[in-house]
């Protein structure tokens, strides 16, 4: 039961990613939490490479995990400033009155 | 022993803290329970032998993402009542998607792989082992062109955010550089004859 091997790791990241799935259809309204649950699911999925990058003794999975927190801190970046942008324009952050783009 | 009550620790408090994350009502208490959870999930992966990662978490996310998102959320002049009308709404939904994400992952994870040899612990490291000398010797000669793309995405995303946020304003009064550089003596001086008067 106190061993951890590497599937506590594993469903700890699929309860961690399900939290935030159900975060997105809770929090649907707000741009700022949607963008936090993404950073989230982020997370988990670096959980699964660690995991199986040390059981199966290959960095590769590391190296991986290393690009995703890049892309994800230039996504975070990105997301934020259009997030400003938009509540200049609009003043406001509510997801359903994006709907300008509307055909 | 101890590493197992430790994971089992820091796991319980990153779930709480990710529970936070999507149940709480003011959104700086949201990004504050992002940061615990980031910050357990970096000693989680010192537990499991990641510790470049770990440490690059808590810089990176601890440190710069999450300070822009707290920047962010707290110059934002939001509503948050008006947030907040569909949570009640789609909480049952969101509950059962989770709840059947959960069962699904869990129920392969947990009984598929019983009789796999693979979902083992992982072996330790050996002592003096670096994990950081490890991941940087892959990282700069395997994937180095991996390795210089995502360094022009970083600056990319610099780029972009500062052509998005940046804001000119009417009426301001600025020098043109260029101009006052390019500018001649015939543009400034004008030399007037004047006529002396010899009258008395």
């Amino acid at each position: 039961m106190l061993t951890i091997t590497t599937a506590h790791y594993l469903v700890l990241a699929a309860i961690l990613f399900s939290l935030s799935v159900a975060g997105i259809f809770i929090n649907r309204k707000n741009v700022i939490l949607l963008l936090m649950c993404i950073e989230l699911m982020l997370l988990a999925v670096n959980f699964n490479f660690i995991a199986f990058s040390r059981m199966l003794n290959d960095t590769l999975g590391q190296v991986f995990v290393f690009f995703i927190l890049t892309v994800a801190a230039a996504e975070a970046a990105i997301g934020l400033a259009i997030l400003v942008v938009l509540f200049r324009n609009t003043r406001s952050i509510n997801v359903e009155e994006l709907d300008r783009l509307k055909g | 022993m101890i590493a197992g009550l430790l994971f089992y620790a820091f796991a319980a408090i990153l779930l709480v803290a990710a529970l936070g994350v999507i149940t709480t009502r003011n959104p700086v208490h949201s990004a504050l329970f992002l940061v615990l959870a980031f910050v357990q999930s970096a000693a989680l992966w010192l537990l499991i032998e990641a510790e470049f990662l770990a440490i690059a978490l808590v810089l990176v996310y601890v440190g710069a993402v999450m300070v822009l998102f707290l920047f962010v959320v707290m110059m934002l002049d939001i509503n948050i009542e008006e947030l907040r009308k569909g949570f009640t709404r789609y909480l049952p939904l969101g509950v059962a998607v989770a709840l059947i994400v959960v069962v699904e992952i869990g129920h392969v994870i947990w009984f598929r792989s019983q009789g796999l040899a693979f979902i083992t612990t992982p072996t330790p490291t050996p002592e003096g082992y670096s994990n950081t000398r490890e991941l940087g010797a892959v990282l700069y000669t395997q994937h180095v062109y991996a390795f210089e793309i995502a360094a022009v995405m970083l600056l990319l995303a610099i780029v972009a955010a500062i052509t998005l946020t940046m804001r000119q304003r009417r009426g301001l009064k600025v020098q043109n550089v260029s101009r006052q550089v390019a500018v001649r003596r015939e543009d400034r001086v004008r030399i007037v004859k004047v006529e002396t008067s010899t009258e008395r």
